[in-house]
Parts: C-alpha cells; structure tokens; sequence
C-alpha cells in the first residue's frame, strides 16, 4: 500500500526542495503551500530536465521556456500573498501539439501547419491558463493525430521513456513520454480512438478520455469532430481528477459540449468499491493478445475483487466490428476537416504552381505525410456519391449497435474493467503495416464510438519491464466512479512505485 | 446565334417549366455561425474572426436569430417546419470559402412544402415552394485584372459566415415572365418579414434557375438546365427567353438539350456553358457533426408565427377592398411595410384614403424611395402630419397648389403644416370684399382679356383666374374668384 495521498508527508519535504519533478500535483502545491518550493523553482526543475533529457526521449516540439518562468513567477506571487488560484495553480503542464495556443506556433505534428501561429487559445488552454498552471510547452504527436506510435510526427519521432527503442504510442505519445518521463507534472491529449488510453497504458502513466461532450474541443485542431475528446495525462488519478474538473464542463463555443454539472471529482477518489459491479468483457481477452497483458489485468481483477466489488462476464458482441466502423468514420470526418490546409490561408504553400487548384494540390502532396493521406483517401472514398450509403451509412449505423452493446451492458454492472491494449510497446519500425497499427485501437475505439468515459492506469509490467495499462470503461458523465475504481485499484497496489530510469 | 428580342414561332410548341432557387441573406446582426459583425461595404476582412476564417479548431454555433428569421420566412410561405433538422456539410474547393466545405442544410432541412401566390395577368397562381433551409456564405474574390488574365487574386472574407436562406420553388413557373413575378413577390415577402433587405445588386438576393421544356401536353420533363448569375428582375426574365429560344431551337432541330450549368452574361444577352453534369461536384454531404440536430420547440414556431405580419398579397387586397383604392395605388403603397404602416397610420388620422394615397403617391415617394423603410420611418413628415396639412386643404384654410410648397417648407424645416401656414402668412384669402377690390383692379389693367372673354373666348377667363391668384400670390380661395370673375364679367 502506498502512503495515503492527502495530506503532505513529511519526507516529501526533501524531495520537494531537491526534486519537485518526482512529485504529483496535489504533492507539489502542498510542497507550494508548505513554501517548501515555489512554482518558478519547479518550472526551473522541469526546464532544466527537459534540456537534459529530451533530446533522447523527443516529447516537446517547442518549449515556452520565456513564458513558463514568467507565468510562474506571477504564480509565486499568488501563493506568496497567500492566494493560489486553486489545486493547479503553479504547476508546470504540458500541452499536445494539437491544441491551439495563442502566440505559440501549432503544428498538430504536421508539415503543413509548421509555421502556423493560432491568434487564440483552446477552451481547454485557456482554462487550464486560468487555474493558475504554467505551459511548459507543446508536444509530439501523430500527424493530425492520426497513429498509435507517433511515429507519424512531420518532425521527429518519440521514445518511451521506459525503453527508448520502443514507441510512446500514440497519438499524443509526446504528452505520455513528458508525463512519464518527469518532464512535465502533466499533460493534456486527445483521444480519438485510444490516442490518450493507449499511450498511457504504454508509457505507465494515468490517462482518461472524458465522455465525449464533457470537455470542449474549441481550439482543439480536428481530427475526427464526433469521436476526439480532450484528455489528461498524470502521474496518479487523484492527479488526472483535479485536472478533468479544471477542464471539463459546458463551453458556449462548442455546441457538442454539455451543460452537465462538473463534480468534485477528487472527492469521489473515496477507496471504497465495496458492493461495485464490474463487468469483464469476454470479447477484450483475445487469443492472440500479450501474455502479459491478460496476466497482469487478470491480477488486477483479483484485486478489485479482493476491495469487495463482484466482478461478472460480459459480452459486448460488437467488439469485432469497432475498427471497421472507426475506420469509416474517423476518416471521413478527417477527410472534410483536413480540406481546409490549402495553402491558401495560413501554413506552407508550395510555389511554382500554374494556377489555383494546382498550387492547392501540389501544397497538400507536400505538406501530408503517407497517413494523412491515406486516411483522406479512405474518407473522401467513403462519402462519394454511390459509396455513401454502403461506408458512412452503414458505419454509423453499426456505430449505434456499438452504442446499445455498453448500453445493455450497463444496465447490469457500474464499470466494465479491461485491458487497455492487447499489447506492450512496440519497438520503432515494427507495426509497419497500417492494419497491424490500426489494431492497437481494438480496445480502445468502443469508448469513443460510444462517447463514454475510461480511464487507463498502471496495472503491471511485461517481462521486458514495460508498463500495461488496465482500462476502466464507465457510463456516460460517470468519469466519478471510473476515476474511484481506479484509485482504489492504484492505492491497494504499489506499481507507481517503479519510475523509469534515464540517464 | 440566337439574337435576344426577337418573336420565336417555335416556342409556341413547347411548355417551358421553371423552377428558382433563391438565396437571400438575413438581416442578423452577426454572422450565421460566430458573433462577427454583417454590416455591408466594410474594409476587407475586418469582420472576420477565427470562425468565419476556418482556422484550425474553430466550432460553429447557431445564430439563434437566423433561425428565427428562417421559422419566420418558412411559416410566411406555409411550409411545414420540422421539429428537428440538421446542418450538413457540403464539400467543394474554392478559396472563397475557408473551410473548403459550406455549412448547409441536405437530407434534414429547417422546413420543406410551401408556396407563394403570384399575380399574372390578372389572375392569382399558386407556385410551390420544396424546401427552405439555413446556411452560410462565402467570402469574396477580387481579381487584379479580368478573372482570365489575372496575376492574382484576393480574398474578402467579410462575407464568409453570414447567414444565408435556400429557398427552392417547385418547377411550376410557366415562364420567364412568371418568374420575375414569382420573385419580386417572394422579395416582397422577405422585405415584409424584416429578414432581407432584398437589395439585388448588393447580392442580399440572389438567384439561380432551373429551365426545361417539353412538347405542349408531355408528361415527362425535359432535360434541365441551371442558370446562374441571375442579379436583378430583368436578368432573370431576360436569361430565360434566351434559354427558352435556345433550347425550343435545338428540339426542333432535333438537337438534344445537354444537362448543364450556364452562366448568364448580361452584356451579350445571353447564356454560356459553365459545367456539364460529368464535371458536376460530387458535395460529399455528410450531417455536420460539430453540430447537434436542431430541435425547435413549439413554443419557439409558435412564437414566431404570431410575430407575423400581414403579407403583402393580402395586404394589397384589403387596400383595395377597404380603402376602395384603385389596384394601382395598392400595388404602389404596399412596396414596402413601412410604406404600407405609414399610408394607414395618414388615412387614421385623415380618414380620406385617395387623398392620402394620392398625396403620398405624388409628394412623399418624389422625395424618398418607397422601400426605404428606414428613410419612411424616419421622414420629418410624419402620418400624422402628412394629415394636418391635408386638414388644411380640406377646410379651405390653404389651396392644393400652396399645400405644395408648405409641404416642401415642412420637409426642409420639419414643422408642422398649421404654425408654416400662420407663420408665412399662407391662408387663402377668403374675404369677398378684399377679393372683389383685386379683381376690379386686374380687370381695370388687362382690358385685352376681357375683350377676348366678350367675343366669345372662354379661354381668357383661365388667363384671369391666373392674374388674380399671381396677384394675391396664390393665396386667393379659386373657388370665389372665379364666381366674383363671373359676377364681374357679366356686368360689363
């Protein structure tokens, strides 16, 4: 068991003044609050690291070194009068490439937007800005958020913090490799298809995907509009929920957001499973799937048991189905938000071209990578006249098929427990089939063809010592009781324990 | 080629079926799907933001009022108006349009199964209307040059992203004619709810037709073709006689009608091919998912039905039917509801409906146009003073011909028609004694006319009614100068 987390321990002092990079959030602003170390002395810890150690791990695209020390030094302020914004005030974040940053340039990990300079900020950065959390800077991803290795980056490729010859996973593996890493206290993602559970379960850090609607997407560069949610990456869940209630909640520039109630989520973190139900999907334990993996989230169903929750099979019969749909829908959806990078407005323009459209055609030939384009292709072919009906109709279709499986299954269990991935990381340059690398997603795209929360957390190692995430699916707005069973999960083990090791 | 203007003995076999879609751009004060500004003729791209420049990231949101605008205009038609409808995305590339698709409306439009009643020749025609729905505009080109030799191009986005309404009538225009009624009654409509200025040369209304013909008594339509660049009344009339010529010559020379887009050019009178229907866009319409369908409440449709005013038509009707007005003075006073508002609020207040139609017929509409509803609304000459001039006509107080000019005095010094009339000293000599003494002068210093009234010339009695009046300088009641003219005359 791992001490409880509320309440600053005593031989966090050290730490706090030495390594403040080693601590959680809620660890850090009690460190703040303590006056054991101040917001600019962490910034000053997380740049120093991230000049030490990035250049082998490959997180940030840009670092906002100038603004992070003036943010925090506002900060120090704050808390010197005694009047911190709240539980993330001065803490140093990490924000995916994909988010809009108004002054910053945004790349979205693409080629075509590597000179774009967005003149606003995402909801999302924004209210992060004003909690009072410092950006230390931008990181890697997918092009377009399109991949699970983020291998697909216009600029360079990332390394697992935990092996750096393997993948973060992907797309927002920059932000996972940062969390992971200690390079950031945090960060936020997208997930699409998996891009934050996957590369969470990679890198061993906690990452949840919200319910879709939970969090605005304003400023968040589209991938898929009715399947990408915003997510944060942490060290611990009481971490990632402090993080969701900062972001989450209605938002008047995002008609698809939601005017639910945003709760106090780190209330919910009570321990207590006593009574829960948990469902285990017998179509998430594939034959073909990593040993480890099976093994390790096998245990920690043992160990929810063992807390007092009744776990009981399911079956969610469209499992089979979900990467075929998502690899209708995502692209199409990606095939008509992607039209806008024409060189005409903002980003590279290829010269020499003849006329219009080819000055269009030779901008986007240069400025997509192979992904990209495959998935424009596979889109703008799934919504041509005559295919419409038998690609996106069809797949939306199945999609509300998808929908009712979670929804039959959670008419009998609270949350349905299982593996993240059916694998560990992989090395670079050894999924290079793109169906190989689509399949990372089995798991994962359900969540988001269904809109429902999950979160993954550390539940293990592989032989190899590399993490394996356990997924915690809940009911639509339930991320409160997705977050406490995996809190209760992480407080009865003790795998946060093991850091990886860089040098 | 086929010279416009000239009679065509082969139209005569064939039916000619229209049917126009056309786009009118609402009145909001901001844009259909973010808060930018809508105002005409600002610098460019000055009212744009984010949204309307389709940076990366950006959502849309519904302008409430354009919906409202559009509920208005769909119940205004009698269309059914659906509960719940959605936007969808309509793909194309040009760079007037920064997202490179148009937020619109396909499978599930705001409303759908209208019409509009128009007047041809005297008698009333129902033309249906399929469907009314909500989008946004483009933005605007500029060529440096003609478009074919330019070296470049700009673009103005101050026009992207402002609300626009698709309204497709059913193919059941007869002719090019009926066409130009069908849409100035439908502007007339549109300017009546308040939700377009209906101003075609700005490009507030735009439209393009559909045109086909068929041998007299066939089934079967005949292949269509669509005709853009339509940007006034007369365009549309005149691009559709052309395009009925062309394609009446071409079936009787046995010539198949080729399923295309056409361009208008009004400086050659006539109609060129744009695209063939191989080069048609596939749109990939698919519903916009960073949208929620749209659902309205019944309160909301309720709300606007009864915020409808009287339409045109049937205001034009009553006109004639209470007022007694000729369909001339209806058809002029009902151009606009301001004009309308104004005419009605003069006949409360001076209950002589010709009078009042005449006076604002002849003198209001010479100094202001009668679709400025601004402008009416805001004229010193107000109804109610417009009446207390007349009041003054009536009761003998001024004449006509001074009523002109106290007219003219009360638009300059924005006074009303009694304090000009006591102030200048206007009121018409009515005194008999004062009358006679004038009209024994003039008689005395013209002795030609009076001779010539003796010898029979009735004619110079007019030419001494006009002595008296430059004498009493317009002031003199006509009336009793002429019975004391007559008194005096037959005395001598």
């Amino acid at each position: 068991m791992r001490v409880s987390s509320s309440g600053y321990r005593a031989s966090l002092k050290t730490e706090a003044k030495t390594e403040p990079t080693r601590l959680t959030i809620h660890e850090l602003v009690d460190a703040y609050r303590a006056g054991d170390t101040t917001p600019t002395a962490a910034t000053e810890a997380y740049l120093a690291r991230i000049a030490a150690h990035d250049e082998k791990i490959g997180a940030f695209l840009t670092v906002t070194r100038d603004e992070a020390l003036s943010e925090a030094r506002v900060s120090d302020e704050r808390y010197r009068k005694g009047m911190p914004r709240g539980p993330l005030d001065g803490v140093p974040v990490a924000l995916k490439d994909v988010f809009c940053t108004r002054r910053v340039r945004t790349t979205c990990g693409s080629k075509i937007l590597s000179t774009f300079v967005p003149p606003y900020d995402a909801t999302v950065v924004t209210r992060l800005r004003d909690a009072g959390a410092v950006v230390l800077g931008k990181t890697n991803m997918d092009e377009f958020a399109m991949g699970s290795s983020t291998e697909h980056s216009a600029f360079k490729p990332t390394h697992n913090p935990w092996d750096l010859a393997r993948v973060p996973g992907g797309s927002s593996g920059g932000s996972a490799a940062a969390v992971a890493g200690d390079l950031a206290a945090a960060a936020l993602g997208t997930d699409t298809g998996g891009s934050v559970r996957q590369p969470a379960a990679f890198c061993g850090v906690v990452g949840l995907k919200p319910t879709y609607g939970r969090v605005s997407r304003y400023g968040l560069i589209a991938f898929a509009s009715s399947l990408d949610q915003v997510g944060p990456f942490t060290r611990d869940v009481q971490d990632c929920a402090l993080v969701l209630e900062a972001i989450a909640g209605r938002d008047t520039n995002d008609s698809t957001s939601v005017d639910e109630p945003v709760p106090h989520y780190a209330a919910a973190l009570t321990g207590n499973v006593r009574g829960l139900k948990i469902g285990v999907p017998k179509e998430y334990f594939t034959p073909g799937m990593d040993t480890d993996v099976e093994r390790s989230v096998r245990d920690a169903i043992g160990v929810l048991e063992k807390l007092g929750a009744t776990t009981q099979e399911i079956s969610l019969p469209m499992t089979d189905y979900g990467i075929a749909v998502y690899y209708i829908i995502a692209p199409a959806e990606a095939s008509s938000n992607l039209a806008r990078y024409d060189g005409v407005k903002y980003g590279l323009r290829t010269p020499g071209a003849r006329d219009l459209i080819d000055m269009m055609s030779r901008t986007r030939a240069a400025g997509f990578g192979a992904e990209v384009k495959r998935r424009i292709m596979l889109g703008t072919y799934a919504l041509s006249a005559g295919y419409y009906d038998a690609y996106y109709g069809r797949a939306q279709k199945v999609r509300t098929l998808v929908r009712r499986d979670f929804e039959r299954a959670f008419a009998r269990v609270d949350v349905i427990v299982a593996p993240t991935t059916p694998g560990v990381s992989f090395k670079h340059g050894e999924k290079e089939d793109p169906i190989a690398m689509y399949l990372n997603d089995v798991f994962t795209v359900g969540g988001n063809l269904a809109g429902l929360p999950a979160v993954s957390v550390r539940c293990g190692f592989s032989a190899a010592g590399l993490p394996v995430g356990l997924q915690v699916i809940g009911r639509a707005f339930d991320e409160s009781r997705v977050l406490r069973v995996a809190h209760a999960y992480e407080q009865a083990t003790s795998w946060l324990d093991r850091r990886p090791q860089l040098r | 080629m086929v010279k416009p203007g000239l009679a065509d003995a082969a139209t005569m076999n064939y039916e000619v079926v229209i049917g126009l879609e056309v786009h009118a751009q609402l009145l909001t004060r901001s844009k259909m799907f973010c808060g930018c500004p809508t105002t005409f003729g600002a610098a460019p791209n000055t009212q744009t933001c984010p949204v309307c420049l389709g940076m990366p990231g950006v959502l849309p949101v519904i302008n409430r009022r354009a919906i409202e605008f559009g509920v208005k205009t769909a119940l205004a038609f009698g269309c059914r108006v659906n509960a719940a409808c959605r936007f969808a995305r309509k793909h194309y590339y040009y760079p007037d349009m920064p997202k490179n698709f148009q937020i619109s409306q396909y499978e599930e439009p705001l409303a759908e199964e209208g019409w509009l009643d128009i007047d041809v020749a005297g008698r009333m025609k129902r033309i249906g209307i399929q469907r009314l729905h909500l989008e946004e505009d483009v933005g605007k080109l500029v060529h440096e040059g003609t478009l074919e030799t330019a070296q470049a191009s700009l673009v103005d986005y101050n026009r992207a992203g402002v609300p626009l309404m698709e309204t497709v009538s059913k193919p059941e225009i007869g002719s090019p004619e009926e066409a130009a009624i069908y849409l100035k009654a439908f502007r007339a409509v549109l300017v009546y709810l308040g939700v377009c200025d209906g101003d075609m040369e700005k490009g507030s209304l735009r439209c393009d037709a559909n045109i086909s013909l068929r041998e007299r008594g066939a089934k079967e339509l005949g292949t269509k073709v669509e005709i853009k660049n339509l940007n006034s009344f007369r365009n549309v009339q005149h691009a559709l006689e052309f395009e009925v010529r062309r394609q009446a010559r071409a079936l009787d020379a046995g010539e198949p009608i080729v399923q295309e887009t056409r361009l208008w050019d009004a400086d050659h009178g006539s109609t060129r091919s744009m695209r063939s229907k191989e080069f048609a866009h596939d749109y990939r319409y698919f519903p916009e998912p960073d949208l929620v369908p749209l659902e309205l409440e019944q309160s909301f449709i309720a709300e606007a039905r009864a915020g409808l005013p009287e339409l045109p038509r049937a205001q034009r009707q009553r006109f004639v039917s209470q007022y007694g007005l000729p369909p001339y003075d209806a058809d002029v006073l009902t151009q606009s509801r301001a004009l309308a508002e104004y005419f009605e609020a003069a006949v409360r207040a001076f209950p002589n409906a010709k009078v009042v139609s005449n006076w604002v017929m002849s003198e209001l509409l010479r100094v202001l146009p009668g679709d400025d509803e601004t402008a009416i609304r805001e004229t010193r000459i107000t109804p109610s003073r417009l009446a207390g001039l007349l009041k003054l006509v009536d009761d003998g107080t001024i004449s006509g011909k001074i009523a002109k000019d106290v007219f003219e005095k009360m638009l300059r010094s924005g006074d009303d028609a009694a304090s000009i009339v006591e102030r200048e000293g206007l009121t018409q000599v009515a005194d008999t004694g004062a009358l006679e003494r004038i009209v024994d002068e003039v008689l005395a210093a013209n002795p030609k006319p009076v001779d010539d009234f003796k010898k029979g010339k009735d004619a110079a009695k007019g030419a001494l009614v006009g002595l008296v009046m430059k004498a009493t300088q317009g002031k003199a009641n006509p009336g009793l100068v002429n019975r004391i003219l007559e008194q005096k005359l037959s005395k001598r």
